[in-house]
């Protein structure tokens, strides 16, 4: 049995989908387009198996974004290779009936079977709200259940109709009649639920008193925007401080376990390949995961409290002055935990300029796989001091590296819009901002879980696949019997890098920079990782273990600065430029992204590297 | 303006200040400068629930120009710019 759920944004829709299907999901693509595909699998209280797609949030069937197109496409059966729903399940804010109503009349015209689910349905007792369910359900034609998503056993009743319903088996065939409607016709419809609500629902003239509280303080003209900042401020001191402990553990555990290698093995390509190529190269990587748990925490847990809505708000007219979007902000900050999601959410953004605009600058947010890079170099270079007694100096430079990269981000887009597209008028900026609620553990779980096994997936696969390449192209050949100096001196690295370091000479990168900017190509993270090789493989075990001390003997703090500002701006991610070549169906758009951010990296680190060496003495 | 004596003015929600509240009386489209086709705007906001009787109250503003403004309708509140909210009729 198929089920489908539709439901607009903000109507708990996903979170009755993780209620009823756990962590048994499948996220995929829809062929041919990027909009993500949840499916999910659940067993009815009979035994009955049923399979459960999460459709893309909506307000109406109109299909204005390729995300609504699809969900139109589905309820309609008309997706290529996607079955037609048995039935649909309309998901419903309980305490904001208004909307859904509408929705549900339109999708009645399908002729699917319906069901409408009250979600939240606590809430909605707790405000006061009373709802007449069998007279709501006579009055629109199909059954309603209530749910609770958030507790457990709150979808009984809704599992137990869908018993119901499949027993009854009866498929009486339903032409459907939709067609788009009409200002007119919607006006008309949107008439028709009010008056049903109306008749069926009594709601109380207190509105959600937590609410307005929070909102007289976070929506406040100045006050707000501080709290915004102060936020975005707090994150990325935790993202330092909170993941130090938990990464130093990660990173002895595979230190033990490099040593186990080189303990038990004899000498020779194989106990090198393992210690340097395998468990430094991906313990290298791995390391990272605390902080790209925590930042998603901090970002899962504002989309769950219904903070993001708000910042959008805020920033929309401040980000309005550099040409870009309010709903920019949302694939923008996501962009700071990887900019392929992010570029994939600006679908949200249904204006093509506003769009192009929003992906031409995603990447210069710092995403996540920068971290490892700059805590790095920071942990090597920066002092761990604290300026007035509570700044963290490292911390401190990691906000300006974050700063630099959204304040080139907002001069790119001023920039794009001032010579490109100077004739043409903002599109309008219109989004719900949906009550506040307390954030639940286990739907932020989830998604902690998913994007944490993204990551090591990716660290299991690309970037693992990457260091083998590395270690390889830095062990052969060998050099030959009796040569003097680190073995890596004779391999293919070194004459890779060596051959493009001229090119790179006047930013103030040496050739073992140059080797690991080649596989970071692959996936930003790994020219740490690279560089542990090539560091490794030239100084030997102690190397390995101590790569931040090696950086720190071997390169001017002008390097390092210049490397940091490199990866501020540098177009260092093959997959982030094959999301931007797909979601803008242009090799031009991903060529134009290339070559401004090449430009860009290569003269900021010009100017770091020179002003740099200019002022601080060598030692 | 010599029909309209009545006490409480119509006025586009556009211009209304913070705290301002009242019902919507029409949309009118074409009023408002928006990207968007007249239609097409209309559609939107209708699906937002702007419709004619609906009580509105203009809750918070932005920093920038006083834009844009979370606007209360019956018992949702949606963030739209002040450009859009010309299009709505309220008195």
């Amino acid at each position: 049995m198929h089920l489908a759920l539709v439901g607009t944004p903000n109507s708990g829709k996903t979170s009755l989908f993780n209620a009823l299907t756990g962590s048994r999901q499948k996220v995929a693509n829809y062929p041919g387009v990027t909009v993500e595909r949840k499916e999910g699998s659940f067993v009815t209280p009979k035994g009955r198996q049923v399979s459960l797609v999460d459709l893309p949030g909506t307000y109406s069937l109109r299909g204005r974004s390729p995300d609504e197109e699809i969900t139109r496409d589905i309820v309609l059966g008309k997706a290529k290779g996607e079955p037609l729903p048995d039935l649909v399940l309309c998901v419903a804010d309980s305490t904001n009936l208004r909307l859904t109503i509408r929705l549900l009349l339109e999708l009645k015209s399908t002729g699917r079977p319906l069901v409408l689910v009250l979600n939240m349905f606590d809430i909605a007792t707790r405000r006061g709200i009373t709802v007449d369910v069998p007279g709501l359900s006579k009055a629109l034609g199909v059954p309603v259940v209530t749910s609770i998503a958030v507790r457990k056993g709150g979808t009984g009743e809704l599992l137990r109709l869908t018993d119901e319903i499949a027993a009854e088996a009866a498929p009486c065939e339903h032409k459907s009649l939709w067609q788009p409607l009409t200002a007119s016709e919607l006006r008309a419809v949107q008439r028709e639920a009010d008056r049903i609500i109306a008749a069926n629902v009594s709601l109380p003239a207190r509105p959600d008193t937590w609410t307005s509280r929070i909102d007289a303080v976070v929506l406040h003209p100045a006050g707000g925007l501080a709290i915004l900042f102060l936020i975005l401020f707090v994150m990325f001191q935790a993202v330092f401080a909170w993941a130090q402990p938990l990464m130093e553990a990660l990173s002895s555990a595979f230190d033990a376990a490099g040593q186990l290698v080189h303990d038990t093995l004899p000498a020779g390509l194989l106990q090198s390949f393992l210690q340097n190529g395998v468990i430094s190269g991906v313990g290298s990587v791995v390391v990272f995961l605390p902080q790209i748990i925590i930042i998603f925490l901090f970002i899962l847990l504002l989309e769950d409290f219904g903070y993001m809505a708000r910042a959008a708000f805020l920033m929309d007219r401040i980000m309005g002055g550099a040409g870009l979007h309010g709903r920019a902000f949302i694939p923008l900050l996501s962009s700071f935990a990887c900019a392929i999601p992010g570029i994939m959410a600006t679908r949200v953004i249904d204006n093509r300029r506003d769009r192009l605009t929003t992906i031409l600058i995603a990447p210069l947010m710092t995403c996540s796989a920068r971290i490892p890079v700059y805590t790095l170099i920071i942990s090597a270079f920066i002092p761990a001091i604290q300026i007035w007694g509570w700044i963290n100096l490292r911390g401190l430079v990691m906000f300006g590296l974050y700063a630099a990269g959204i304040v080139s981000a907002l001069a790119v887009s001023f920039l794009v819009k001032f010579f490109m597209w100077r004739d043409y008028a903002p599109a309008p900026f219109m989004l719900e901002l949906p009550d506040y609620k307390m954030p639940r553990i286990r739907s932020i779980a989830i998604g902690i879980y998913t994007r944490a096994k993204m990551f090591l997936q990716r660290a299991g696969t690309t970037i693992f696949s990457m260091m083998v390449l590395i270690w390889f192209l830095a062990s052969f050949p060998q050099p030959p019997v009796g040569a003097e100096g680190p073995a890596i001196n004779y391999s293919l690295a070194a004459m890779i890098g060596k051959a493009i370091a001229p090119l790179l000479a006047p930013v103030g990168f040496n050739w073992q920079i140059a080797v690991a900017l080649i596989p970071g190509m692959a996936a930003r993270e790994v020219a740490i990782a690279a560089l542990g090789t090539v560091y490794a493989i030239e100084g030997g075990k102690e190397a390995a273990s101590q790569i931040g001390q090696v950086l720190a003997d071997k390169w001017s703090l002008a390097t390092a600065l210049s490397l940091l500002v490199w990866y501020i701006f540098a177009p260092q991610c093959a997959s982030t430029l094959a999301v931007i070549r797909r979601e803008t169906g242009s090799w031009t758009w991903m060529a134009i992204t290339f070559a401004y951010m090449l430009a860009l990296a290569y003269v900021a680190s010009f100017a770091t590297y020179n002003i740099a060496a200019a002022l601080i003495p060598p030692l | 303006m010599t029909e309209s004596v009545d006490i409480s003015p119509q006025l586009p929600l556009g211009l209304a200040e913070r705290g301002f509240s009242g019902t919507i009386r029409r949309l009118a489209a074409g009023q408002a400068d928006s990207a968007l086709p007249d239609e097409e705007l209309e559609s939107r906001l209708i699906e937002l629930g702007f419709v004619e009787g609906a009580r509105v109250a203009v809750l918070h503003e932005g920093i920038v120009g006083r834009d844009p403004i979370a606007v209360r309708v019956d018992n949702v509140t949606i963030a739209i710019r002040r450009r859009e909210a010309m299009a709505i009729i309220v008195d």
